[in-house]
Parts: C-alpha cells; sequence; structure tokens
C-alpha cells in the first residue's frame, strides 16, 4: 500500500526525437505527496524534457504517467493544469505589458455581464491568493517594470490559482540573487506545510541540500535513482551526476610547453541579471600545450570564450596574445594576430548554412592575395584551396559547392575545423568541439587538435564532456561560480570523483595553487 | 494664390472633407490596430478594400439596398482575411506574402470580376441609383450650429460609425476579455498559449474583425466617396492605413488621430491642385511625401524613447 501516497508516478518514461536524439530512456520517476523532490542532473542529461512531459508540453514515445492514482494521458498543458500539475518555466511565461493581476487571470479572466472584464475581481483574486500562500505581489504593477523575484512569484500564483497541487519549478534560482533565492525557498517550505508538493530542478549542491526531501539524478537521459536527500552525501551525488560512463583515451605525445601566447589577468563580468559570470579570471595557456577548461555549463565558460573573441565586453581585466591585447578588438584583428575559435554552436557562429563549403572554408581569408585577381576572385586558386581542405579534414560531401546546411553535423564541424585549424593559427579555442557529432568526426577531430598543439600552437579546449576535457588536455582548470577553483599541471593521475568535486563547488584550491595556472 | 489657399482651407467646407477623407483611412487602420495586437501584420488591408469595395456595389444594385450592400463588403472583408489567415496560420506561408497575393487580386481579380459579373470594364457607373449610396444623416440640433453643425452633420452614416469603432475596438481591447487574449497573444504567444489560450483561434478572430474593418473602408469608398467602382479607387489607403496605425502606435485613439493627421494632407491635394498656377501632378504626391515625413517622425521619436530606456534601465543597474 505504499504506492499510495505517490502524486506522480512516471514509469518507463522514453522519449526518442525525430532527429534520433533519445532524451529520456526507461526512466521512473516517483514523486510522494507534500515533499521536496529535486530532479538533478547535468544540462542536457534530460531533466528538462522529463518535466515537459509531465506538463504535457511533450509526448513521451513509451511509458505510462500515473497522477493521483490515476492513469492521465497529458496532451497538453491544459490537461496538465486540469489534473492539478503547475509549472513555473525558466523562461517566464508572463505578457510584460499587462499588469500583474491580469497576467495571473489570463486566459480564465473575471467576467461581468458577459464579455467586461472585471478587473477589480482580478485583483480581488490576486491579492486573496498573494495573502493565502504569502507570495507578495503589487497586482497593479505592469510586469515588465517588477523585478524577476516578483515575476517569479507571479508565475508560482498563476499556478496555484489554476488549482496546482504539484508545482514544477525548472531551475528557478538560476536568474535570482542569493537574497531572492532565500526568500524563494522560504515560500517553498511553507507551500510544503500546506500540503502542495514541489518538484525542484536544480543542478546545484548547496541549494538541494537546503530545501529538498528526496532527490532523482540523471544522467544522459537515464535515471541514477532516487535518494533521501539526507542519506545521501555530496560526493556522491557529484559522482553519481558528472561520472564517466566509458574511459576514451586519446594518443599523445608528452607536451613541452613553452612562454605564455594566451595572457588572461583578472577578468570580471557582470551579466545584466547582476550576476557576477567571471570574477578574476586569471590563466595563461603555453605554446605547445593544450589548457582544458573544465565545469559544468553556466559556470562562466561561455562568457570567457566570448570576451576572448570580442563577442562581449568585459567589466574588467586584460587578455593579450603575444602580448598584443584582443579585448574590444575586431573580430579580424583578432585573427591577424593569430586566434583561430571553434564556436560552441556552430551553427549560428561556425558556418553559413545556405552557403557552400568552399566559401565557408575561405570566409576568413579571401582577402589574402592568392584568392584575388584585381578586382574578381582567383577562381582556380579558391577551388584548389577548398578542395585540398576537404581532402585534408575529410569532409563527406557531394562536391565544394554543396551547401554546409546539408551535411551531418560531424562534416559541418569538419568544415568549421577545417577553416581554424588551416590559418596556421598560434592559439587555438575550442569550445565544445565535438559535441554532438558522431564518434568517427569526433575523433578525427581531436587528433588534429593533438597534431596541432604538438606542433607548437597553444591551445584553450572548453568542454563539458569530462571525458574529453581529461584525455584531451595536457593540464586542466575548473571553473565554478565564474571562478578557477582548481588548477591540476597533469591530467593524467585525475580522478573523477576528485574532479566532480570541484566542479560542483564542494571543494576549492587554495590560491596559491590556482595562481600557478600563470606561470609567472 | 496664398490668400487664395487660405481662403479655402478656413472654410467648414474643408473641415468636413477632411472628416469625409478620413473615414476609409480610419476604417483600414482600425483594423491594421487589432491585427497588430494580435501580432499579425495584415498588409492585404488594400487588397481586401478593393474586394469589398466592388462587392458593395454588386450587392447593393443585385438587392438595391445600401445595408445589405455594406453587410455584403464587411462578410467579403471577412472571408478574404480567413482565407489570409488559413494561407499563414494553417498551411505556415508567411503571412506577408498572403497580405501582397490578395493585394495583387484586388488590383487585377476585381476587374475580371466585374466583367464577369456585369459585362462592364473599369467602373460601376451605370448601376449606381440613390438607393444603392450610403444615406447621409443630418444631426438634429447640431446641424443647426453655425460652423460645428456644417463640419459635423450631414455625412454618411458609414462616417460616424468609423469614429465610433475607435472607442468600441478600445473598449474591447482593453476591457473585454477577447481583447485581453489578443493582447497576450500578440505579446507573448508562448504565455498565453500555456493558460490554455488557443493562439490560433484568438488570431484567426483578430484578423476576422480586420477585414471587417477593411470591407468597411472598402464599402465607404464605392457606395458613398465616388459613388460608384473604379479600379484605381483605393489608390494606397490601406497602406497608408499601415502607416497611422504605426504613427498611432497601434492604439486606436492615437491611430485616428495619425488617420486625421492623413485625411488632411488628402483634402489638401484636392484644395491646392484646384488652384491656378500649381502642378496638379506635383501636388498629388502631398498625402504620400506627408506619410514619409509622418513615420519618419515616429520612427525618430521611438528611437529617442529606447535610447533613453536603456540609459534608465543602465543607470538602474
Amino acid at each position: 500500500m505504499e504506492q499510495e501516497d505517490f502524486v506522480v508516478q512516471m514509469k518507463g518514461i522514453s522519449k526518442v526525437y525525430p532527429n534520433g536524439i533519445a532524451a529520456n530512456q526507461h526512466v521512473d520517476f516517483f514523486v510522494r505527496k507534500g515533499e521536496i523532490h529535486a530532479l538533478m542532473g547535468e544540462n542536457g542529461a534530460g531533466k528538462s524534457t522529463l518535466m515537459k512531459i509531465l506538463f504535457g508540453l511533450e509526448e513521451p514515445t513509451d511509458g505510462e504517467i500515473i497522477v493521483n492514482g490515476e492513469q492521465v494521458h497529458l496532451t497538453s498543458p491544459s490537461v496538465a493544469i486540469s489534473k492539478g500539475i503547475g509549472m513555473v518555466h525558466q523562461h517566464f511565461m508572463l505578457v510584460p505589458s499587462l499588469t500583474v493581476a491580469e497576467n495571473i487571470v489570463l486566459g480564465m479572466a473575471p467576467k461581468k455581464s458577459g464579455i467586461i472584464v472585471d478587473y477589480k475581481k482580478a485583483v480581488e483574486i490576486t491579492e486573496e491568493n498573494a495573502k493565502r500562500f504569502n507570495l507578495l505581489v503589487d497586482p497593479n504593477a505592469k510586469v515588465m517594470d517588477i523585478p524577476v523575484g516578483m515575476k517569479q512569484k507571479v508565475e508560482i500564483l498563476k499556478a496555484l490559482v489554476r488549482g496546482a497541487r504539484i508545482l514544477i519549478l525548472d531551475e528557478p534560482t538560476a536568474v535570482l540573487t542569493t537574497q531572492e533565492t532565500g526568500e524563494l525557498f522560504k515560500e517553498l517550505v511553507s507551500l510544503k506545510e500546506q500540503g502542495f508538493t514541489i518538484v525542484f530542478i536544480s543542478h546545484k549542491l548547496n541549494e538541494i541540500k537546503q530545501i529538498t526531501d528526496r532527490l532523482t539524478i540523471m544522467r544522459n537521459g537515464k535515471s541514477m535513482g532516487v535518494y533521501e536527500t539526507a542519506g545521501i552525501s555530496e560526493a556522491e551525488i557529484s559522482r553519481l551526476m558528472v561520472g564517466r560512463d566509458v574511459v576514451l583515451s586519446v594518443q599523445k605525445e608528452k607536451s613541452k610547453p613553452e612562454g605564455s601566447v594566451l595572457k588572461v589577468r583578472d577578468l570580471e563580468y557582470t551579466n545584466k541579471w547582476n550576476k557576477k559570470v567571471l570574477d578574476g579570471v586569471s590563466f595563461s595557456v603555453r605554446r605547445g600545450e593544450i589548457l582544458g577548461i573544465a565545469g559544468v555549463e553556466g559556470n562562466g565558460q561561455r562568457e570567457l570564450v566570448e570576451m576572448l573573441f570580442s563577442l562581449n565586453v568585459p567589466d574588467a581585466g586584460t587578455a593579450t596574445v603575444n602580448g598584443e591585447n584582443i579585448l574590444q578588438t575586431e573580430q579580424r584583428a583578432i585573427r591577424e594576430k593569430g586566434v583561430s575559435l571553434v564556436p560552441e554552436d556552430r551553427m549560428v557562429y561556425g558556418i553559413a548554412g545556405p552557403a557552400t563549403i568552399e566559401e565557408n572554408v575561405i570566409s576568413d581569408r579571401y582577402s589574402k592575395k592568392q584568392f584575388n585577381k584585381g578586382a574578381l576572385f582567383n577562381v582556380k586558386g579558391i577551388h584548389s584551396e577548398s578542395d585540398h581542405l576537404i581532402a585534408d579534414y575529410r569532409i563527406l560531401c557531394k562536391s565544394r559547392k554543396q551547401q554546409v546546411k546539408m551535411l551531418s553535423g560531424g562534416n559541418i564541424q569538419k568544415v568549421v575545423v577545417a577553416r581554424e585549424l588551416s590559418s596556421k593559427p598560434k592559439l587555438i579555442i575550442a569550445d565544445q568541439p565535438t559535441r554532438g557529432i558522431d564518434v568517427g568526426a569526433t575523433e578525427f577531430i581531436r587528433a588534429k587538435i593533438v597534431e596541432l598543439s604538438r606542433a607548437g600552437a597553444a591551445v584553450l579546449l572548453v568542454s563539458a564532456d569530462l571525458n574529453e576535457v581529461i584525455e584531451l588536455s595536457d593540464s586542466l582548470i575548473v571553473m565554478y561560480g565564474g571562478k578557477i577553483v582548481a588548477y591540476f599541471d597533469d591530467t593524467s593521475q585525475l580522478d573523477d570523483m576528485v574532479m566532480g568535486e570541484y566542479m560542483l563547488g564542494l571543494k576549492h584550491q587554495t590560491d596559491e595553487e590556482i595562481r600557478r595556472v600563470c606561470y609567472e | 494664390m496664398f490668400e487664395q489657399f487660405l481662403s479655402t482651407i478656413l472654410k467648414a467646407e474643408f473641415l468636413f472633407s477632411v472628416i469625409r477623407i478620413t473615414a476609409p483611412i480610419l476604417f483600414a487602420a482600425l483594423g491594421a490596430v487589432v491585427a497588430e495586437k494580435a501580432g499579425v501584420v495584415n498588409i492585404g488591408l488594400e487588397g481586401i478594400m478593393m474586394i469589398s469595395a466592388l462587392f458593395g456595389v454588386l450587392f447593393s444594385y443585385w438587392t438595391q439596398s445600401w445595408l445589405i450592400g455594406v453587410l455584403g463588403a464587411l462578410v467579403i472583408g471577412v472571408l478574404l482575411s480567413l482565407m489570409m489567415g488559413f494561407f499563414a496560420f494553417k498551411l505556415k506561408t508567411d503571412i506577408i506574402l498572403a497580405g501582397i497575393a490578395v493585394n495583387m487580386l484586388g488590383a487585377g481579380g476585381t476587374i475580371f470580376l466585374l466583367y464577369m459579373f456585369t459585362g462592364m470594364r473599369g467602373n460601376t457607373g451605370a448601376l449606381v441609383t440613390p438607393n444603392t449610396l450610403i444615406p447621409v444623416v443630418n444631426i438634429p440640433l447640431i446641424k443647426d450650429i453655425p460652423i460645428l453643425g456644417e463640419v459635423l452633420s450631414g455625412h454618411s452614416v458609414l462616417t460616424y460609425v468609423a469614429f465610433l469603432f475607435v472607442w468600441l475596438l478600445w473598449a474591447v481591447l482593453y476591457k473585454t476579455s477577447i481583447g485581453l487574449d489578443i493582447r497576450a497573444v500578440g505579446e507573448n504567444p508562448d504565455a498565453a498559449g500555456s493558460v490554455g489560450i488557443s493562439v490560433e483561434r484568438i488570431k484567426y478572430i483578430a484578423i476576422a474583425i480586420s477585414g471587417a474593418l477593411a470591407g468597411l473602408g472598402g464599402a465607404f469608398m464605392s457606395m458613398y466617396y465616388s459613388q460608384g467602382w473604379n479600379s484605381g479607387m483605393v489608390a494606397g489607403r490601406g497602406f497608408i492605413a499601415l502607416a497611422a496605425q504605426a504613427m498611432g502606435r497601434g492604439e486606436p485613439l492615437g491611430t485616428m488621430l495619425s488617420s486625421l493627421l492623413f485625411g488632411l494632407a488628402q483634402a489638401l491635394r484636392t484644395k491646392v491642385s484646384g488652384l491656378q498656377g500649381v502642378s496638379s501632378y506635383l501636388v498629388s504626391v502631398i498625402p504620400y511625401v506627408v506619410t514619409v515625413i509622418g513615420l519618419v517622425i515616429y520612427a525618430a521619436s521611438t528611437m529617442q524613447k529606447v535610447k533613453k530606456h536603456h540609459t534608465k534601465a543602465q543607470k538602474g543597474a
């Protein structure tokens, strides 16, 4: 009879997208009535997909869902709402120019004489519920004028007013300040005391420890089990979240690093949500070595790369390549200093999809003399350059005139790599260079990166793939909360247990240990 | 010459004509407002006006009733806009292209339809009888007030309806639940969808209202303004309406004011071209030049506003 206190039972849930990606594989997820249950996992582990299924935004390929003992088919959010499930999305679902009260009653506005909105009643409903659930909001303020913390309360109220007894919160603290987070936790605990059930998606260990009763951990689309929060150590959680499934090994000679190429010093950046994303980041990358940056996504890696390629402007700090400044410079000038970038988002920053392979591979060098004849292109020169790159980088395609967007993911990435690595770079910034591509292309790209570094290039490798970053790097730093929290000068003996503890902020090296990465 | 010009425009008759000329622009501009509020760009207003104008005349000729003519024009406007909606929301074509198609249908198709139904070419002059024209209303009391009476009284029924609709549309958008849904869908369709509002249904409703308003504008043109349909009749009013909507910041009242500005420009053109020694070709560009200048001023003021907002936001942070 133990089953009876489960309000949500998701059994054997699988979700396979049309492009073949299996986001969930036979996941079991059980939530008890009146608990705060954490759903944990790294980005891409499948937690959002699972919750979208529970809220009726996605339909599962397989599996069954039982809510309050009744088997349900959640075909749309309206159905989920009618079953008492509410969701607070990470990106708020609010209409900025409407008032708080209007947003709360949207779609179910109280009316007088048939069609006229009874705005007074809407304000009353808002005030009544705000008081009842202790979520204080200003009913008459426009949503665009209120702070983020209040927007979130509006979202929670919206769900509660619609009769939600089970609340799903998707990374609710990601946009909140510390104070706002504290306030939210108090409110959630008080909701729990009133008998509401809360599912809390997060990958922040300290928050989970603070307020949840139980937790489910996901990795690579699979559930890694359910645990009592009090009965599992943070180290164990981190091992389950980021642990390696298979150990890959990359063949490479020992590096012989010499002289710093890239020097980053005291980089600071606060984003538009007033969150310090880069906090005094300093490191150097030397000739002939691969320096890896490990870390759970969202700890400043993306912003760091943006700064180094002038896609964003830091608040303070310096970055130089062979002594010359690269911050706030034109990308062309950065490239002329010998910097190459394999960007994280290849479809947006890496390629021009509708353009041909040929146009894409010469897009950083078409102004060079060898590709021009007076005012016109030297078509022969361009053809031979692109044919040569297609052969060298084993790009599988019909011809050099094929549109890049028609290629497979792995071959698209090879086009990016072919351009970025063939420009004789002195510094290569490789951001998630093998994410989501096939094994063959992955191996090829890794081998190329090693080859260039052994030939004397400095490589900065950012990867959320722990396997990759440990195996490929010669030395490694870990970022957490916008800071470098660890430096390892030798990756060959690294243990992923230890890494996980640094990545999730459980451990922190001393400043002296970290400062060694500046090589001064 | 200047004195002559002043004496023309300082007459009640001139203000009367401003109101008369504004009405069809106002109908279409209100149509643009409601569509835009739901996040739909109805660029087909011009075509809808053309086709509705033709059917207004035809229906009223067949039934010898101006009211059925007007209602027929309205229904045709709704059908055309629903067709645009079907292409855009259901078949996922670009709504701009659907609008352009309707406009081309309005330009070419009407001539064909007219010939098919009546055997006439280019205009319907011969079909018009007093029964088929929208009647004029003299407002008691007001009509006896000097000047004001001359300006405000004696317009067609539809002219008053146009100005009444400014208020009515405002009330629908800001006081009713359908209006709340329309504004929510236009601003954040995901948010609207997440609380169970059918985004597609709301967009259909908005574009249908938009088509109905453009249809009334068309009927006004052929059944009152030019007393018969001819192929060059709408003359860009559907596009001027879009400009009026933009300049009025998408709000009913603002849109009425900018429509009046365009109405004034059109009325000026008529008066100035009647003067001696003025090139009528040059004068005929006045309404369009005013449209362009109006849009430039609008864009500049919007940019100023955005800039201010930014500096405020930065200071706040």
